[in-house]
Formats: structure tokens, C-alpha cells, sequence
């Protein structure tokens, strides 16, 4: 059964990365469609997978290095981050229907990317892992410079490719440190390698597919790259890519590295996460561009996920078998929470660019009169983002704080600390968190349109709309049943942790033990909808029923200019405006911010203007100084196009007696 | 039977959580104005504004669109909601199991973050800088209420609320210090949440110190009856929580072990809940009377005194001898 199911979504994959972009290439459209029947099947095949206990299946195919087959397997790990690739890669294909009269020019590089992701989760030999890694690096990067000619894209994708190329250089290291006895995935399971061999592992890991995935201090690529992307494709590369980085990460270090590993092991995951988690939720609240913003808050959640996983290996490492599963289950179903409600927000963003006219919130302003059905899911998908009860949001933080508690058994005192450190890093990520889904939704959506785009928005077109519905669809059900989406991810529990957690889980909800009371959302939901209805019968009876609509009260403001006649912008709160307050309490320290405030003295008719710097650390700590690096190592090889015949000639020489000698003491040792 | 009696404890609760928000809010009001020499309003003002309210109809800007007109209801729901999870007289509600502090904390968020939407939603000024200032105090007041979470977890090796206060009332946990300082920070966070003097003053209409006032100014008639009921109720639960896990004496059993006497043991929690509410309504009215409201951009600093008292609430429990042996989480997770 199992090995069926291996063959048909190894036929969707190869469907993804020949067929559709074949079709692609003349008739864009028809690809997009063979892409989202591609990934719809492999949705149900997955699930089908996942119901059946995700047993572990394997399929050798013809193909590869020379003299060597290529093996392809699936097990509940991977199956469940492709249940992942496959409902996020439908969504966005159905979404990519709509060009909105701008057809994307790169569009065979769309399926290539969802298949390249497939490869990367099948791939159970160093190869393809490698080539599917590479190929989904490379095609994404064809999807962010679609729109070329805009210098900044150009800037993004100078960036993002670099960091790909880093990161590609790391996971190919840390496979070959891996492989020595074969690299196919059983043989490094079978050889695991020394103490010191997984240490290097494990940093490269952080460095290579933890750039991919968005931790710090490598995430810098994330925001400029998802903005410069078209919407749906950066619904991917945030809802799936990131999540297959994380999976190649889980794999290396959880899986490959083999189960012998002290617990500190999980502490730089713990620590970049930390870092990921704030700096993103900061970030999310300070960025004027929707796009933005919610790449930033996916820095966050990664940041979050990577905390999950940190304390599921220090306690895999201690022995700690509740205490891991409950860890790992957390990371799990952040990520799938993430990866629902962030594709939902992305695709919003493209309806939002493309219904309005711009992605700035300076340019936005009352879509939700105009934009219903983007406002409605947007709310749904903001509340998860803001970790409020009962979305998806809040089940994964709640188990992340419970497992942060638990943590506390780890041992010593500094490791306790490091739990309170985390605790309060938590809710103050989740409450930065709740402030930009507040203001990301208050200015875009509520409130005064800002242009004239945006009091003329209209609504997505049919086949954006219905890829927001179904993905609004999966964002409810993962919110009211978070248990059963535990329970699909039990197998991929067994294979991280060896444990699962399915004694403390049930179809309503899911507890920390078995014997406590834990969370149950759908007894919120009724009570909520409860009092709802009390509140509502109450007033039917007693209040007296309708509304008088009446102009705003403007405070002494005169009337709109007449060449903005949907009302005066100046007197209403900006994202700038509403990013203020958090800026001088937390954006100073943390980001270097400052405003530089230009007040006409009273009589003066020049405008008053306010320019805010700020910079993310990483661009002062390491970007900077890599360029200055790359400047002065430019300057020194200069001198090598300058110098006469003769110096090069003793130079060569000098070189091969230098190799020759090296290689000599090499024989010795 | 026992599920009866928490069914009946929950509707009593309820009624009894609703009918005395405003009371609280008519108490504080009416001490403060005899602290100061004045006679005050009436105890049960509160109750007839919200009544008079209810009569008048809203008059909304039209510039707003249908979720200004939800949020209200929406807030009041999640604070309801949140008033149901936490035990005024009596432990074992119908709610118990679902009375967990981190949903507790995210019902209070929903409540907040909808009042804010509400605040952006009607494109003034005034309603922004109140959206902006709320959340922004929610982001230095949340950490301070998770460390305090995180302290009584650590201490009873839960965050189920119902089993919480059962460990406290049976007293085995015993007086300790990260106590206290829990309780400071609590106050400290539970004084910002509800919008008191000195975070903010909800007597105030001048503008540039208004944070609560602002976001709602917009408001009138049924839907500023109902906004008044929730910001009435939110003091209710934070005063209710912090009695509960502080000064839990004289609240009733589980239906289970009080057994016959159930009915006695509710009355004698009534009256001690009561009693206990009036005395924590008059002390925040004197300290409200001997206290100015704090400059906008000080009050961080003031949460920030509340986050470090929850970390040395959390770390002085570490460090405390044999707290390792008694961790009671260990059961559960080991």
C-alpha cells in the first residue's frame, strides 16, 4: 500500500518538474492548472499516507550519479511536511489562475519549484537530497527576479542568491561529513558519526538549511526576497520552502546525526531561536510593505518552531521522553499552523496588490467595504498570527510554553533560567506578534482608504478567492482539531523523538499529560458562540435595535482637500504612526531606530517631516563587514593583473614546490 | 451529580460576575470621591448609566464598517468567556477543566485585540493612538503575566487554574517569597490590563493622556452599554484571579469532596468572595486617590519593574532549597 502510494507522488513529482513546466512554457495558465491537479492528488494521497500510519516506503529509480541508483523514500516525517508542500503548492497554483493581466514571465519555474521541494522530502540518499535542495533554491530564485527590471528586485535576488548558494555549500558539506560509508541515507544511519563530526554537523545545519529556513542571523534574504516575489509565489517560499528547510534540518540533526548526543546539543537551536523570534516580531511591527511584514513574522515563527525543536532534542538528549514528544509535537503543529494561516496571508497580500493597486500600507486603507471575502479570511488568518484562542496559532503556543515549562527538568540552574528567559521571550514575541496582526489589519483593512487605489479596490478574482477559501478552510480545521492533527503527526514524532504523544492526545484537544486537563478549542468556540448569543438576545430585548449613521467626528479638522475626495489621509493614524510607541520602547535598543523630527516654529508653512532610521543588527554585524571583506580581497588579487612575466613565473613556481611539499607532508602523516 | 452542581455553580457564578462588575467599578467610584471630600455617585451608577445607554440608539460614523459595530460584542463575549473560567466562590465549576491560564490570557488578548481593530476601524486620530498605545502596554505587560504563569505552574505543576487554587487553598505549598513577588507583578499587570490609574485614568477625557478612552471614543448608545459592561467585568476577573490564587480562604470545595454540605460551603464563599472583592475595590480607590497618572512612555518602565519581579518570582524558586525534590511537574513529565 504504502509503496503505491511512494510511486504516485513520485509520479506527481515528475509530473511537476517535466510535464507541467513543459506545458508552462507556451500556455502558462494550463500548467498552473496541471500544477494544481498535480498537488491536489498528492494532498489526498498524502493524507491517505498519514491515515495509514505513514509506514516507511522506499523506491530506488534509475537515475543519478553515474553507476549509482537514486533511492527515494517516505516516511511519517516527510509525509507530513508533503502534506505540507502539496496543500500549500495546490493553493498557490489555484491562486497563479489569476494573472491579473500580468502573467508571471518566469511561469515554468512554478511547478519546477513545487517539484523540487517533492525531491528534497522524497530524497533518502545525499544526491537528490542535495540536487532536490539545489533545484528548489534555483527555480525559487527564477520565480523572485520575475520582475526584473525593478532595481530592488534585482537587489533582492543578487541577495537571495547568494544566501543560497551559502546555504547550499553548507548542506552539502555537512552531507558529505555524513556520507563516508555511502550516501544514501541507511548506510549514514548505520555509521553514525563521532561527537566531534555531529557538532560540525549540527552548526552547518543551522548555517546552511537555517539560512533557508529564515533563523538568524543568516535571514536577512527573507523579507526582500518574499517582497520581490510575485504573491502566491511567496506564499510558497514562506508556507512550504521555509518548512522544507526546516525539514532538512530536522533530518540532519535529529535523524542522521544518530540518537547519541548530549543535551546542550539543543541550545544554539534554542538560542538562534530566540534571536529569530524577537528581532522578527519586531521587525513585523516596524516595516511599511504588507509583503514585509508578514516575512518578517515568518523570521518569528520560524524562530519559534526552531525554540520547539531545541527543547525536543536537549531532551531526547536527557532522556526526557514525555518532555520531547510534547517539544517536537509543539514544532510540528507551529508548522503547520504556519504554513496554513502565512500561505493565506500571502495570497491576501497578492489580492490586496493586485485589488488596490499596492502593497504599502501609506497606499491602503478601508478594503474591508470593498474586499469582503480578502477581509474576512485576512481576520481569521491575523488572529492565528496573533496566537489568539481558538486558532491554530494559540494550540501550537500553548504546547510550546507547556514544553517550556516542562523544560525546567532539564536540569542545573542555568538551564532553568534559560526556561524563564524563554517564557518571557514567548509571550513577548506572541504579544509583538498580536500588535502587527493589529496593525497590519487596522491600517490595510479598516479605517479611511490613503489613495485613490484603494477607495476604487475591488475583489480577487474567482480562482484567488476560492485558493483563499480552501486555505481558510484548513486553517479553521487545524485550529478546532488540533488533536487529530497531532495524531497525523505521531509518525513524524516517532521518527525525531521515538516518541509520540499519542496517550495525551483526543479529537477534541490534546494535555500536557495524561491525567491534567489540557486544551480543548472547541469548548471555547461554544462558549464564545455562547455568550455571543446571550449578549445578542439581550440586546434584541432591551436595547433599542438599529444605528444612526452619522459623519465622523473630525476634531476641528476641515474638510478633504478636494484632489483626495475619500477624505483627508493626513488626519489618520499610519502604520508609521502606529509603530511609534514600540518603536521608542523596544526599536531603539533593538534595532538601532531613531526619528529625525523637522517641526516648522508656528508662522512657518513648510510641512513638518519625520524620517525614521533604522536597521536591522545582522546588516551592521555581518552584512557590512562581509563587504568590506569582499572589497579587500577584490583589491588584492587586482594586483595580480599587474604584475610582470617574471614575477609570475617565480610566483607559479613557488606555488607548485608550496603544493608539493604539502602534499609530502601529507604522505607522512 | 457532582457535574450538576458545577453546572449550578457556573450559572451562579456567572450571574453573580455579571451583576457585580459594575458594582465594583460604582464601589471604586464612590470611595474615591469620599477620599477626596466629595459625596459621589451612587454605588449602583454604573448600572443605570449602562441601563440609560441601552436606551439610546448608537449613532455610528459612517466612514466605519461592520466590524466597529461587532467588536464590542465580540469583546464582551471573550471577557465573559474569561469570566467563566475563573472561580469567585467556589472551586469545581462545569468550567474547571478548561479553566487554563494561558487560554485565560489569550481570551483577554481576543478581547483587547478587537477593541483595538475597532479603534483603527474608524480612521481618526484619536482612535489610532488608543490602538497603538493598547497593544503597545500589551506587549510589556504580556512577558510580566506569562512570568507569573510560569511561577504558580512551576509551583503546582499545571496551568489549569481550578487545580491551581485547589493546591494553594489546601495550603501545602505554604507562604513563599516568589509568592509575593508574583503577586506584586500581578497587580502591577492586572492595574494595566484594566486601564487604572496610574497607566491610565478611565475618568479622563483629555486627549493626549486618554489610551482606553481614545480607542472607544467613537461609541455610543447599546454599543458603548456593552463596552462599559466589559471594561466593568475585566476588573471583576483580574480582581477575582488575583483573590483567587492569593487569598483563596473561605472559597468552597469541589461538589466531590464538600460533599452534603455543599450548599453551606457556596454561602460561606459568597460572602467571603464578597467580602474580600470590597476590600480589594476600596484599596484600589485609595491607592488610585494618592496616585497621578504615570507619562505614557514611563509606563514600560513601570511593567518592566513587573516582568523583573516575575523573574526573580521564578528563579528565587530554583535556587530555594529542595525545590527540585518537590517539583510536583515531575510527575507528569518525567
Amino acid at each position: 500500500m504504502s509503496a503505491t502510494l511512494l510511486q504516485g507522488l513520485v509520479l506527481v513529482m515528475t509530473l511537476q518538474l517535466v510535464a507541467a513546466p513543459i506545458v508552462a512554457v507556451r500556455m502558462p495558465r494550463w500548467g498552473f492548472l496541471a500544477s494544481f491537479f498535480a498537488c491536489a492528488t498528492g494532498a489526498i494521497i498524502q493524507l491517505i499516507y498519514l491515515f495509514i500510519g505513514a509506514p516507511h516506503a522506499e523506491l530506488v529509480v534509475p537515475f543519478g550519479l553515474a553507476g549509482q541508483a537514486t533511492v527515494l523514500s517516505i516516511d511519517g516525517l516527510s509525509g507530513l511536511f508533503m502534506l505540507l508542500v502539496m496543500l500549500a503548492g495546490s493553493a498557490a497554483s489555484l491562486a497563479l489562475l489569476d494573472d491579473h493581466g500580468h502573467p508571471i514571465p518566469t511561469a515554468p519555474a512554478v511547478p519546477v519549484f513545487i517539484g523540487a521541494m517533492m525531491l528534497c522530502l522524497l530524497a533518502a540518499d545525499a544526491f537528490a537530497l542535495v540536487v532536490g535542495f539545489e533545484a528548489m533554491s534555483v527555480s525559487s530564485f527564477v520565480l523572485v527576479i520575475s520582475q526584473h527590471r525593478d532595481p530592488h528586485v534585482r537587489a533582492a535576488g543578487r541577495l537571495y542568491i547568494g544566501m543560497a548558494v551559502w546555504s547550499g555549500l553548507c548542506l552539502i558539506a555537512a552531507v558529505a561529513l555524513l556520507a563516508p560509508h555511502g550516501a544514501s541515507f541507511a548506510a549514514m544511519r548505520a555509521a553514525p558519526p563521532s561527537r566531534m563530526v555531529g557538532w560540525v554537523v549540527l552548526v552547518l545545519a543551522l548555517l546552511g538549511p537555517g539560512s533557508k529556513a529564515g533563523l538568524v542571523p543568516l535571514h536577512v534574504w527573507l523579507p526582500p526576497a518574499h517582497a520581490a516575489a510575485p504573491a502566491p509565489v511567496s506564499a510558497l517560499m514562506s508556507g512550504a520552502m521555509t518548512k522544507v528547510a526546516l525539514y532538512v534540518l530536522i533530518r540532519l540533526v535529529f535523524d542522521l546525526v544518530g540518537p547519541g548526543h548530549a543535551m546542550w546539543w539543543g541550545l544554539p537551536l534554542i538560542g538562534l531561536g530566540i534571536a529569530s523570534a524577537l528581532l522578527g516580531a519586531l521587525r513585523a511591527n516596524m516595516e511599511g510593505d504588507i509583503k514585509t511584514v508578514l516575512a518578517c513574522s515568518t523570521i518569528e515563527n520560524v524562530g519559534l518552531v526552531a525554540i520547539g525543536l531545541g527543547i525536543a532534542l536537549a531532551a531526547r538528549g536527557a532522556d526526557l521522553a514525555a518532555l520531547s514528544s510534547l517539544a517536537a509535537g509543539a514544532a510540528l503543529l507551529h508548522t503547520m499552523a504556519h504554513g496554513g494561516f502565512k500561505t493565506l496571508l500571502f495570497l491576501a497580500s497578492g489580492a490586496i496588490q493586485y485589488g488596490a493597486g499596492s502593497r504599502a500600507f501609506n497606499a491602503l486603507g478601508g478594503l474591508i467595504k470593498r474586499m469582503p471575502i480578502t477581509a474576512g479570511v485576512m481576520l481569521l488568518a491575523g488572529a492565528s498570527l496573533a496566537g489568539l484562542p481558538p486558532t491554530p496559532g494559540f494550540a501550537s503556543e500553548w504546547m510550546l510554553f507547556q514544553s517550556v515549562l516542562g523544560a525546567v527538568r532539564l536540569g542545573g540552574l542555568a538551564l532553568q533560567v534559560i526556561s524563564v528567559v524563554l517564557a518571557a521571550t514567548l509571550a513577548l514575541a506572541t504579544a509583538l506578534a498580536a500588535a502587527a496582526a493589529v496593525r497590519l489589519i487596522g491600517v490595510a483593512l479598516l479605517g479611511r482608504p490613503r489613495s485613490q487605489g484603494a477607495a476604487e479596490a475591488h475583489e480577487a478574482g474567482p480562482p484567488l478567492r476560492w485558493a483563499m477559501l480552501l486555505s481558510a478552510l484548513g486553517v479553521v480545521l487545524v485550529g478546532l482539531f488540533p488533536g487529530v492533527m497531532l495524531w497525523f503527526a505521531g509518525p513524524a514524532m516517532a521518527v525525531i523523538v521515538h516518541g509520540t504523544m499519542l496517550d495525551r492526545i483526543g479529537y477534541l484537544g490534546f494535555a500536557t499529560t495524561t491525567d491534567a486537563p489540557g486544551y480543548a478549542p472547541l469548548f471555547i468556540l461554544l462558549v464564545l458562540a455562547l455568550a455571543v448569543v446571550a449578549i445578542w438576545s439581550v440586546l434584541r430585548k432591551w436595547a433599542v435595535p438599529g444605528h444612526r449613521a452619522a459623519p465622523l467626528w473630525d476634531c476641528g479638522f476641515g474638510a478633504p482637500p478636494p484632489w483626495q475626495p475619500y477624505g483627508d489621509t493626513l488626519a489618520q493614524y499610519s502604520a508609521t504612526s502606529f509603530a511609534q510607541p514600540l518603536r521608542r520602547v523596544l526599536g531603539t535598543t533593538l534595532l538601532g531606530a531613531s526619528d529625525v523630527v523637522d517641526m516648522p516654529r508656528p508662522g512657518d508653512t513648510r510641512p513638518a517631516t519625520i524620517i525614521v532610521h533604522m536597521a536591522d543588527p545582522v546588516d551592521a554585524w555581518l552584512l557590512a563587514p562581509l563587504a568590506r571583506a569582499r572589497q579587500f580581497i577584490s583589491r588584492l588579487t587586482d594586483r595580480l593583473h599587474f604584475i610582470t612575466v617574471r614575477q609570475a613565473l617565480t610566483m607559479m613556481v613557488l606555488l607548485l614546490v608550496g603544493l608539493l611539499m604539502f602534499i609530502a607532508a601529507v604522505e607522512q602523516l | 451529580m457532582s457535574t450538576l452542581a458545577g453546572l449550578l455553580a457556573l450559572l451562579l457564578h456567572m450571574a453573580l460576575m455579571l451583576a457585580t462588575a459594575p458594582l465594583l467599578i460604582g464601589l471604586a467610584r464612590k470611595a474615591k470621591a469620599r477620599m477626596v471630600g466629595r459625596e459621589g455617585p451612587p454605588i449602583v451608577q454604573p448600572w443605570r448609566d449602562i441601563a440609560r445607554l441601552l436606551r439610546k440608539q448608537p449613532v455610528v460614523a459612517d466612514s466605519t464598517s461592520w466590524l466597529f459595530r461587532a467588536a464590542p460584542t465580540v469583546s464582551l463575549a471573550a471577557t465573559l468567556a474569561a469570566a467563566a473560567l475563573v472561580p469567585s466562590f467556589a472551586l469545581g465549576m462545569l468550567s474547571g477543566d478548561a479553566s487554563d491560564l494561558l487560554v485565560l490570557a489569550g481570551l483577554l488578548a481576543l478581547g483587547r485585540a478587537a477593541l483595538a481593530l475597532a479603534g483603527m476601524d474608524t480612521g481618526t486620530s484619536f482612535g489610532g493612538i488608543g490602538a497603538s498605545r493598547e497593544m503597545t502596554f500589551a506587549v510589556v505587560a504580556e512577558p510580566a503575566l506569562l512570568l507569573v504563569i510560569y511561577t504558580l505552574a512551576l509551583l503546582a505543576g499545571t496551568t489549569n487554574l481550578d487545580s491551581i487554587v485547589n493546591l494553594i487553598a489546601s495550603g501545602v505549598l505554604g507562604l513563599r517569597i516568589s509568592m509575593a513577588m508574583a503577586l506584586v507583578a500581578a497587580c502591577l499587570v492586572a492595574i494595566a490590563e484594566c486601564g487604572r490609574v496610574p497607566v491610565d485614568n478611565p475618568a479622563t477625557h483629555l486627549e493626549l493622556t486618554m489610551v482606553h478612552e481614545a480607542m472607544v471614543l467613537e461609541y455610543s448608545g447599546r454599543h458603548l452599554a456593552l463596552i462599559e459592561l466589559t471594561a466593568a467585568l475585566r476588573l471583576l476577573v483580574w480582581t477575582s484571579l488575583i483573590l483567587v490564587i492569593f487569598a483563596p480562604f473561605g472559597i468552597a470545595p469541589r461538589p466531590a469532596e464538600g460533599g452534603a454540605w455543599i450548599a453551606l460551603l457556596w454561602v460561606r464563599g459568597l460572602l467571603a468572595w464578597g467580602a474580600k472583592v470590597t476590600v480589594l475595590g476600596l484599596i484600589l480607590a485609595a491607592f488610585e486617590t494618592t496616585r497621578a497618572k504615570l507619562r505614557v512612555f514611563r509606563v514600560p518602565e513601570l511593567l518592566g519593574a513587573a516582568l523583573l519581579l516575575g523573574f526573580l518570582a521564578a528563579i528565587l524558586l530554583f535556587v530555594s532549597q529542595g525545590f527540585a525534590a518537590e517539583l510536583p511537574i515531575s510527575g507528569g513529565l518525567g
